[in-house]
């Protein structure tokens, strides 16, 4: 059986055209898909069921067990944690945030160590952004700033930028420039008309230098800003003031690295700018493909798109306070409930120290770093493989991911589900 | 079987002529019936103000640009939350609350059905998402048509019936409820960073003109037999001298339907401004409410403005681009691939400020000169004006020349030389106020047969019962007691049940989804249209196959099918 438009549930591009061949429920081939998506369809190796750490060793347990010690484990903490999301579909990441406001848990995402950042800027200057249709029918200049699609998002380049077709360029390959800023020459890089080696750090300067000259200031900008030459900064900020839609793909070369949320707003900034002269947008390389349906939950649930602090009764949003990191770095949290995402693989190690103190239980379908912090880990089904769910692009556009195959895994919405109606219950005696 | 008497209201229902007849309502099993049993649960409504459910036929309250409104707006997220308590989640948000800060609040206010104004196609499954965690209003959503590239193709080959074909396709694909023209041709001018300045400007490459796209979407939104007009937001919003522009796109309708208006005109203040800069910026509201007097085939709401902090937010990116270049305050964009665009900037209208002083002076003009309360209804365009909370002040003061007064006196003193409010003497009534905030748009929106807007037999058992006897209180003095009424029902009923009482929302409830799906002949099936979907294979970024809402998005929803001319 060939299952066609499948949604990819690797990266935030959410490919939307692959076509996966299965075989006694099986994944046996996969056409369209980048390397990283195929190698998600094709799956490795999964747990089998729910596994409960006994001493040194792993016993298996029931799901029902299972949720049961969840949904014991939350209800008696004092300051939990339900962090990670990215990685599951909106319905999961729902009843998530109806969980942690029932138990006045903190509730947090990836992106608090991805794009949080850029949210703070927005949050200060806006977003002047739109769907990736419209920079593959109209962008004659495609900015790529500290991302690497080719090896982070490798179809970007195919489907929205450097090798799409548009409907209003005549030849797109050869109307369409593509200039990279990066700190080293990466691949992305190599195919671009126009390579910008910035100095590690220099980031700020040299939105700040463009912005001058696009507001006609050159005169004051140095012979060189962050090992750029004035003479290129001119050339750069020419080609998008001439450009008829110009686009900026910004990656986390711009938001975690010194400077952070100012960078983004800088870059912002220089949008807005250009757009008094020409049509310009902005968008960030988000990196899971639901990580930024997890902040629009939140957002239309909570207010906030990610570190929401429900202890007192009210949804409260102070990131670098109320962020995973920061709440187990100072050893708050006494319980953590991890779906969809790998922390032990990201995060600092007082953070991971603090972890292997308290009790967690995972929802991830494989053994991954974080299994070694787990007391509990609940397989279950992939969404997009064996499970279907809503996911947004990094445009904010929403599709429903299909189930290519039929396991007898329960979904994050499922068991997450099931152990809400349990604290619901507990609650109400 | 639940069944509910309220006994001793005071009801006005002006869909069925009824005015303060004191009377008992009798529901069973969610709907209004002609009596019910002895065992019937009874609200003694004390010879209390008693309306259908509030309708709001036109408000953002959902979807993408509002839930964006939210995410970049941190600070109005603090200025608004309660905690979870009983059945009730957390909210938070003042001008753009969380999903269930709207439900909640609307509720409390005596609303029980809402139409989402503006919902880009491509990103509709968001729409339908939030409308899920709007549990205690009945929801439908305007989709925009206005940068629509098939349509502007088809009206370029002066094709009608294509027009109305994409439209059926689209609506039924993504589940919406009517058409929203949102400065038609501005936002598919803006991807190029360009705009049209009125109906007769050219939309770069298409070639077609907005008051082509206008007369062309209002006669195949007839073709499809669709409920509700086609929703225009005009071209050329808030900026001097306006009006004439507006005149000219009203001037475009012809009267071609018996049952409604042929087009609804949304937020006209915005869009009745005379002058030729800021400096000489007045009201225009006297000829836009002449030239509506005399056509029946218009319907418009108000887009009232009232002092304060809010959000704006629209399909119509150019106008938010240039509200930034006046405002400087932080400002998002979000343009959709072939179909429209939108734009977020936070504001705050000031009483001191004597442009946002008119602004708030010809929202009410309009409401007052226009004859008819059919056909001007009370909105701020939430959150563009004003949050909807404001409703219960703006029906205030259209009943009170003395509350008015009092006002005037505090905003900018040159207001008085611009504008023709001071003169106005006309005082609303009861009966008025309840045409605007529900019998009219229940009737704008063609779902009174639909059971909505009034408390006929079968109609949905919606009611709001108001702590206020109107007996007891004269509007035109104690305009105080009637902004405290209506902004807190004694009871809310939706669906007969009780939802609210008190200002407290008691249970947590679940809406229903209107949409259309109009029956059109296999011909015009764009479905199966060879070229249709080759350019949506070849330009749009989501597959045909992924596109359209699937029925999961959907709670208890009711699709209306129409048997359309094509």
């Amino acid at each position: 059986m060939i299952v066609k438009d499948a949604v990819c549930p690797f990266c935030g591009c959410l490919c939307d055209d692959i076509e996966v061949e299965v075989e006694d429920d099986r994944v046996v081939a996969v056409t369209n898909a980048c390397e990283l998506g195929t190698t998600k369809f094709m799956g490795e190796k999964r747990l089998k069921n729910p596994i409960l750490r006994y001493g040194d060793e792993w016993k298996d347990i029931t799901y029902d067990t299972a949720i049961r010690y969840a949904a014991d484990m939350l209800l008696s903490a004092e300051r939990p944690l339900l962090y990670g999301w990215s990685g599951t579909h909106g319905e999961a990441q729902c009843v998530g945030v109806h969980m942690a406001e029932l138990v006045r848990g903190v509730i947090d995402n990836t992106s608090s160590v991805c794009h949080g950042p850029s949210i703070l800027a927005i949050q200060e200057v806006g977003h002047p952004g739109c769907t990736l249709g419209v920079v593959k029918n109209r962008a004659d200049l495609v900015i790529y700033w500290g991302s690497n699609p080719i090896d982070a998002h490798p179809r970007h380049l195919s489907r929205y930028t450097r090798y799409a077709e548009g409907f209003f360029l005549e030849n797109a390959f050869r109307d369409r420039k593509v200039i990279v800023v990066d700190v080293r020459k990466t691949e992305t890089a190599n195919i671009a008309d126009e390579f910008v080696r910035i100095k590690p750090g220099g980031d700020y300067a040299v939105l700040s230098a463009l912005r001058a000259i696009v507001q006609g200031k050159t005169d004051t900008i140095p012979r060189t800003v962050a090992g750029v030459t004035r003479e290129q900064l001119v050339r750069v900020a020419n080609l998008c003031k001439s450009a008829k839609f110009g686009a900026v793909y910004f990656g986390l070369g711009l938001t975690m690295t010194p400077g952070k949320y100012k960078n983004i707003r800088n870059a912002i900034e220089l949008v807005s700018e250009l757009s008094r002269h020409t049509k310009f947008t902005i968008s960030a390389m988000r990196g899971h493909y639901n990580v930024y349906g997890s902040n629009e939950v939140n957002t239309w649930m909570t207010g906030y798109p990610f570190g929401i602090d429900f202890s007192r009764g009210i949804a409260f949003y102070n990131p670098g306070e109320t962020t995973a990191v920061d709440i187990l770095a100072r050893k708050e949290c006494d319980a953590a409930l991890i779906v969809g995402s790998d922390p032990a693989a990201h995060f600092p190690r007082k953070c991971l120290e603090h972890l292997a103190d308290i009790p967690v239980v995972q929802l991830d379908p494989y053994p991954n770093a974080t299994t070694a912090f787990c007391n509990v880990q609940i397989p279950v089904a992939v969404t997009g493989i064996d499970a279907e769910g809503t996911a947004y692009r990094m445009d904010g556009v929403p599709i429903r991911t299909r189930r290519v195959l039929s396991t007898d895994y329960l979904s994050d919405r499922e068991v997450l589900s099931r152990m809400y109606a349990l604290m619901q219950e507990a609650q109400e005696r | 079987m639940t069944e509910l008497l309220v006994k001793n209201a005071c009801v006005i229902d002006p869909l069925r002529g009824i005015n303060a007849e004191t009377m008992d309502i009798a529901i069973l099993d969610g709907k209004i019936v002609e009596e019910v049993s002895d065992a019937a649960e009874v609200i003694d409504a004390r010879g209390m103000l008693t309306l259908p459910g509030g309708v709001d036929s036109h408000t953002h309250i959902c979807g993408t640009k509002v839930n964006f409104g939210r995410y970049m707006s941190p600070e109005d997220m603090r200025a608004g939350r309660t905690p979870r308590r009983g059945p009730l989640h957390a909210t938070s948000g003042y001008s753009v609350p969380t999903t269930y800060g709207n439900s909640y609040r609307y509720s409390v206010m005596g609303y029980t059905t809402l139409l989402e104004g503006a919902m880009a196609p491509l990103e509709a499954r968001h729409t339908h998402e939030e409308f899920i965690y709007t549990p205690l209003q009945d929801t439908m959503a305007n989709v925009l048509f206005d940068g629509n590239w098939g349509i502007m193709e088809a009206i370029r080959d002066g094709d009608t019936k294509r027009v109305a074909a994409i439209i059926a396709w689209t609506l039924r694909a993504v589940k919406g409820f009517a058409i929203k023209l949102t400065n038609p041709g501005g936002t598919e001018a803006w991807q190029w960073g360009k705009n049209v300045s009125c109906i007769r400007d050219p939309v770069p490459y298409f070639e077609v003109t907005p008051a082509e796209i206008i007369r062309s979407i209002v006669e195949a939104n007839e073709l499809l037999g669709l409920p509700h007009s086609v929703h225009l937001h005009c071209n050329n919003l808030g900026t001097p001298g306006n009006y004439s522009c507006t005149l000219g796109s009203l001037g475009l309708i012809p009267d071609l339907n018996e049952k409604r208006q042929t087009l609804y005109a949304a937020h006209v203040q915005f869009h009745a401004y005379g002058g030729s800069d800021w400096k000489d910026f007045c009201s225009k509201s006297e000829p836009i409410a002449r030239f509506v007097d005399m056509r029946p085939q218009i319907v418009m709401d108000m887009g009232q403005v009232m002092f304060g902090r809010t959000t704006t937010m629209t399909a119509d990116g150019p106008m938010e681009f240039n509200l930034y270049r006046l405002h400087h305050e932080k400002w998002s964009n979000h343009d959709v691939e072939l179909e429209t665009g939108s734009g977020i900037i936070p504001v705050i209208y000031r009483r001191k400020n004597l442009v946002n002083s008119i602004m708030w002076a010809i929202g009410l003009e309009l409401a007052l000169l226009t004859k008819s309360p059919w056909q001007c209804l009370l909105t701020t365009d939430n959150p563009n004006g004003a949050p909807f909370v404001k409703y219960p002040e703006i029906i205030g003061l259209l009943m009170s020349k003395k509350y008015r007064d009092a006002e005037f006196a505090t905003i900018h003193p040159d207001t008085e030389a611009r504008v023709p409010l001071p003169a106005i003497e006309r005082e609303l009534d009861w009966y008025e106020i309840a045409v605007m905030t529900r019998a009219g748009q229940a009737k704008a929106l063609g779902i009174q047969d639909l059971g909505k807007g009034h408390l006929g037999p079968d109609a949905d058992a919606d009611v709001a019962i108001y702590p206020l006897r109107m007996d007891e209180v004269d509007p035109s003095v104690d305009y105080q007691k009637v902004i405290d009424a209506f902004s807190r029902t004694e009871y809310t009923i939706k669906r007969g049940r009780v939802v609210a009482r008190r200002g407290e929302c008691l249970v947590d409830g679940s809406n229903a989804t209107f949409w259309v799906r109009p029956k059109v002949s296999e011909n015009y099936d764009m479905g199966k249209d060879p070229d249709f979907i080759e350019k949506f294979d070849r330009y749009y970024t989501v597959r045909m196959r992924n596109y359209p809402v699937q029925e999961e998005y959907l709670n208890r929803n009711r699709c209306i099918e129409t048997e359309a001319r094509i």
